[in-house]
């Protein structure tokens, strides 16, 4: 009978990394930004090119960066739930029009809502790059100081938005 | 067979051929062979087991674009590394830095190889202890005699 321990201990433990590794998503991969002060830029905005927009114009609110672009077909499994954190007014939402064209960013916003308090416009990705961006929907969380305190690859679920999202924006606003 | 290889190497000269002919990727080609050099030792983060010298992916052909433009601007291979490292995190090297968190990527295969052979070497000395030299009785002898004569005729 213990002939069988040693095997049977092996396997346990090759179960249990197998566990572990098989339910970790692949794609989600741990941004260095996060704790590091948001990359700085200044772009134009979607809607009104004459504006412009920077991160320190956000300094002194906790606030959120939402990566999208009108051909990321999974933004618009999010979207309705952007919609719906935009209503209740937690924290200004900003979009960021990653590598797409005006007409096609607007003409999205137009046919399934605008969440965005403004969306700015990165046409060639430039910010995208300096963001770390490689699979949009991205979400990132900036408090006040203009920190990146958490990011989201991939579209935000209900769970997430529950669980990770709306506490620490709120945990984020008290401090 | 000879035809096989005769149209085997025509196959090769036109393949070559048409490698000649091909134009070349940008105005700098000491600039191409450092933008390949150091992006084969980085992943693609869109086509997780490409690199970022091979893939084809959106993101890789901007990322490329934005290596050129550092090459040019004369960066170190170091600085360059760290731009990505910076961006995208250890995980975009092929070969991560040896520090406390990589430590089992790094040494885990050895600690595996140390544990096997240590194993083996217990396994074996206990299986020599237990197999134990007993000489044949003078009946198995002369039995085993006779199974090798009948064997020989």
């Amino acid at each position: 009978m213990k002939k069988f321990y040693v095997p049977l201990a092996l396997f346990v433990v090759l179960v249990g990394f197998l566990a572990v590794g098989l339910n970790r998503d692949p794609r989600a991969v741990p941004s260095p930004l996060v704790g590091k002060p948001a990359p700085a830029f200044k772009v134009a905005q979607l809607a009104e090119p004459g504006k412009t927009f920077a991160p320190a114009d956000m300094l002194g609110k906790v606030w959120v960066l939402n990566v999208w672009a009108s051909w990321c077909v999974s933004c618009r499994q999010e979207h309705p739930l952007l919609v719906e954190f935009a209503r209740a007014q937690v924290a200004p939402l900003i979009g960021l029009d990653y590598k797409d064209t005006r007409e096609d960013g607007l003409r999205l916003l137009r046919m399934s809502g605008n969440p965005y308090d403004f969306s700015a416009f990165d046409g060639d990705g430039r910010v995208g790059i300096d963001y770390g961006v490689y699979g949009v929907p991205e979400t990132y969380i900036i408090d006040k100081a203009g920190t990146i305190r958490h990011k989201h690859t991939g579209p935000i679920t209900s769970e997430v938005l529950e669980k990770t999202i709306l506490p620490l924006i709120d945990e984020l606003k008290k401090s | 067979m000879k035809r096989l290889f005769l149209s085997m190497l025509l196959l090769l000269a036109c393949a070559a051929a048409g490698a000649k002919d091909a134009a070349p990727l940008a105005e700098d080609p000491a600039v191409e062979k450092r933008l390949i050099v150091i992006s084969e030792e980085m992943r693609c983060l869109v086509c997780q087991n490409e690199s970022l010298a091979g893939s084809r992916a959106d993101l890789a052909l901007d990322l490329r674009r934005e290596l050129r433009t550092l090459i040019k601007e004369g960066k170190s291979d170091a600085q360059i590394k760290e731009f990505m490292v910076s961006r995208y995190g250890d995980f975009v090297l092929y070969r991560p830095p040896v520090k406390p968190t990589t430590w089992l990527l790094w040494l885990g295969p050895f600690a595996l190889m140390i544990a096997g052979v240590a194993a083996l070497v217990a396994y074996l000395r206990r299986r020599a202890r237990e197999v134990k030299d007993t000489p044949l009785s003078a009946e198995e002898n002369q039995r085993a005699e006779a199974l090798l004569k009948e064997v020989d005729q």
